[in-house]
């Protein structure tokens, strides 16, 4: 599944860090034999603020959809506290076009388990839950047995390397539901409750799980934690573009040749990802649109990636967003009003109904799509759209709203032409929702 | 309700959390491992393991997609049909796994031994189209694939 950059003509002279071509490397003493636990050993001898400051320095940004910078968010939670202070690592990995953190389960959990145990000794913290989508049981089990492997070695609970530092981590199952691995919601699953996303503030550094302070990371972004360590922030630092650097794991998938999950600097371009990572489209055809990163970031015209690159700042310029770099591509035959109604469908099962213009919005627009879907809609639809859209937007306890809303209004702002194919030339009144 | 081997498990379960509300779901996925799904009885043997309202327990069954508070089939398909897998042909899969099985979405086979269900994105988007059966995933698939897929598993389990 993972392409190593061998295999493949490239642009970048890129050497894998996170995923490196290394056979068995999830076996611990592979893993220990290729410099793994080093960055563990480091960080223990760092002072913890001066970890922190290192995560700081690398430029780390968040790899769980909003790429907010790693160190500021470690720096938000309190030095001393009279309660405990907790981590949860962010594994539900649900937004569709996403298959990434899998990659790190089955691939080098190991970096995982040191990056969150490099975060506990930054942070204070004495545990750490790993949250992994229910789904994903074969790939809980790799991550148990590399855990179980950690312990008996002495990296993970007591006195973790005779260091005098202890933490524990362990791993929680979720059940199916896209909502938990929002970061509220994901506490609320953990302590037992249905995955209802919590009113901000507070915050989950001031009040997290079981109301103690606590920092939530995705997968992607602690597993980075360790490589930082190993080989320090300013090396960390050139990798890609400044303002967003790194190694990504960008996943391709939809109408390519050779879709997969590819390990590559910030920054690399998006058609160079297409067709040079995953090989192109299928006989030739041409790319209609593509959705950049994961279906919550808002679409892209095919004829205008010219000069769009997968960081923070181009993808923000070109009027979308990095999201999960879960890149989905649709070529010239791809009917972009069913991509819409599924995409549609997705949000209004997954809307959790705390919120009034989610609940309601996500149902509505399932229903308008449908009757674009069978060429039941008429001209007004398109504003209907958009109005539901606009309402639900920015009104919402969490991001999920916004999430079911951007689709809708990207593909209608870039692709209107789609929605004006299939309306009936009738008046709204004169035909019943279905 | 739980055999020993489980209740041993819920014990050692008990140190990892600091409170007893938080072992609902790892329990709930013990019963359901256990049982196949988890039925009334399960949700008040639960509720009253951990000292919660049933109500609560019954309120966190029904949030969460996995939970199964009725039986599933022996062999539980969930075909992904979100967008990387439909514009890969998951519709043509579900279509011929609907004829094969004589099963539509949601439904159990009258004998107890398949059931279907269409899934959100399952995470195996590069290498769709993709069903899972229980914990395995099974990607890249054809029509052909399916076809021997089901059939094996049907051979296997035939007494
Ligand atoms: C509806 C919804 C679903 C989300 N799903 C995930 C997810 O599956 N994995 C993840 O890491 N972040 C997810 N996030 C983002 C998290 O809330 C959170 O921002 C992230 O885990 C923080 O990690 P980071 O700072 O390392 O990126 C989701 C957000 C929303 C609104
Ligand atoms: S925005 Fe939607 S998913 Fe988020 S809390 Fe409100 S109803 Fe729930
Ligand atoms: S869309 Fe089917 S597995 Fe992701």
């Amino acid at each position: 599944m993972i392409v190593q950059p061998s295999d493949i003509e490239k642009t970048t002279a890129w050497k894998n860090v996170v995923l490196p071509p290394i056979t068995d490397l999830h076996k611990i003493d592979i893993y220990r034999a290729n410099g793994g636990y080093e960055g563990l050993k480091k960080a223990l001898a760092m002072k913890p603020e001066e970890v922190i400051d290192e995560v700081k320095k690398s430029g780390l940004r968040g790899r769980g959809g909003a790429c907010f910078p790693t160190g500021l968010k470690w720096s938000f939670m309190p030095r001393t506290s009279s309660k405990p202070k907790y981590l949860c690592v962010n594994g539900d990995e649900s937004e569709p076009g996403t298959f990434k953190d899998r990659q790190i389960f089955e691939y080098n959990p190991h970096l995982l388990i040191e990056g969150t145990l490099i975060a506990c000794y930054a942070m204070g913290m004495t545990a750490a839950y790993i949250y992994i989508r229910g789904e994903y049981n074969k790939w809980i089990r790799i991550l148990q047995q590399a855990l179980d492997d950690a312990y008996a070695a002495g990296y993970a609970g007591a006195n973790i390397a005779g260091s005098g530092f202890s933490a524990n981590i362990y791993i929680h199952r979720g059940a199916g539901a896209y909502i938990c691995g929002e970061e509220s919601a994901l506490m609320n699953s953990i302590e037992g409750q249905r995955g209802y996303p919590r009113i901000k503030p507070p915050f989950p550094a001031q009040a997290g799980l079981w109301g103690c302070p606590t920092t939530i990371n995705n997968v992607e972004t602690i597993a980075n934690v360790s490589v930082i360590i190993k080989n320090g922030s300013k090396w960390y630092s050139e990798i890609g573009t400044s303002k967003h650097p790194g190694p990504m794991l960008v996943g391709v998938s939809g109408n390519v040749n050779n879709p997969g999950v590819f390990e590559m600097p910030t920054g690399e371009p998006l058609l160079d990802i297409i067709y040079k990572w995953a090989g192109g489209i299928p006989g030739n055809k041409a790319v209609k649109a593509v959705i950049p990163g994961g279906s919550s970031t808002m679409i892209l015209r095919g004829e205008r990636l010219e000069g769009v690159r997968m960081d923070a700042d181009s993808l923000k310029a070109a009027g979308s967003s990095v999201g999960t770099a879960g890149m989905i591509v649709m070529d010239e035959d791809a009917d972009l009003i069913r991509v819409l109604t599924r995409i549609a469908k997705f949000y209004y099962h997954e809307s959790c109904g705390q919120c009034t213009p989610c609940r309601e919005g996500t149902v509505w627009m399932f229903k308008i799509m449908k009757r674009f879907e069978q060429n039941l809609a008429v001209a007004e639809d398109v504003d209907l759209l958009m109005d539901i859209a606009g309402n639900i937007e920015g009104n919402t306890i969490c991001a999920l709203g916004d999430a079911a809303a951007w689709p809708v209004q990207s593909m209608i702002r870039l692709f209107r032409d789609e929605f004006e194919k299939r309306t009936r030339k009738v008046t709204a009144s004169a035909i019943p929702l279905v | 309700m739980l055999n020993d081997v489980n209740t041993a498990k819920v014990n050692e379960l008990r140190n990892r959390y600091p409170t007893a509300q938080a072992l609902v779901l790892p329990v709930l996925w013990i019963v359901q491992e256990q049982e196949g799904y988890i039925s009334e009885d399960s949700m008040k043997y639960v509720a009253a393991l951990l000292g919660l309202p049933f109500g609560h327990i019954l309120g966190v069954v029904t949030f969460y997609t996995m939970l199964h508070s009725k039986p599933t089939g022996k062999h539980h398909i969930e075909i992904c049909t979100n967008v990387s897998c439909m514009l890969r042909g998951s519709g043509k899969i579900l279509e011929h796994l609907e004829k094969k099985l004589a099963l539509k979405p949601g439904e159990v086979s009258a004998d107890m031994r398949w059931s279907l269900e269409e899934a959100e994105c399952l995470g195996s988007c590069g290498t769709a189209p993709m069903i899972a059966i229980g914990d395995e995933y099974y990607e890249n698939l054809t029509i052909a694939k399916i076809d021997a897929l089901i059939d094996t598993i049907a051979k296997s389990t035939d007494d």
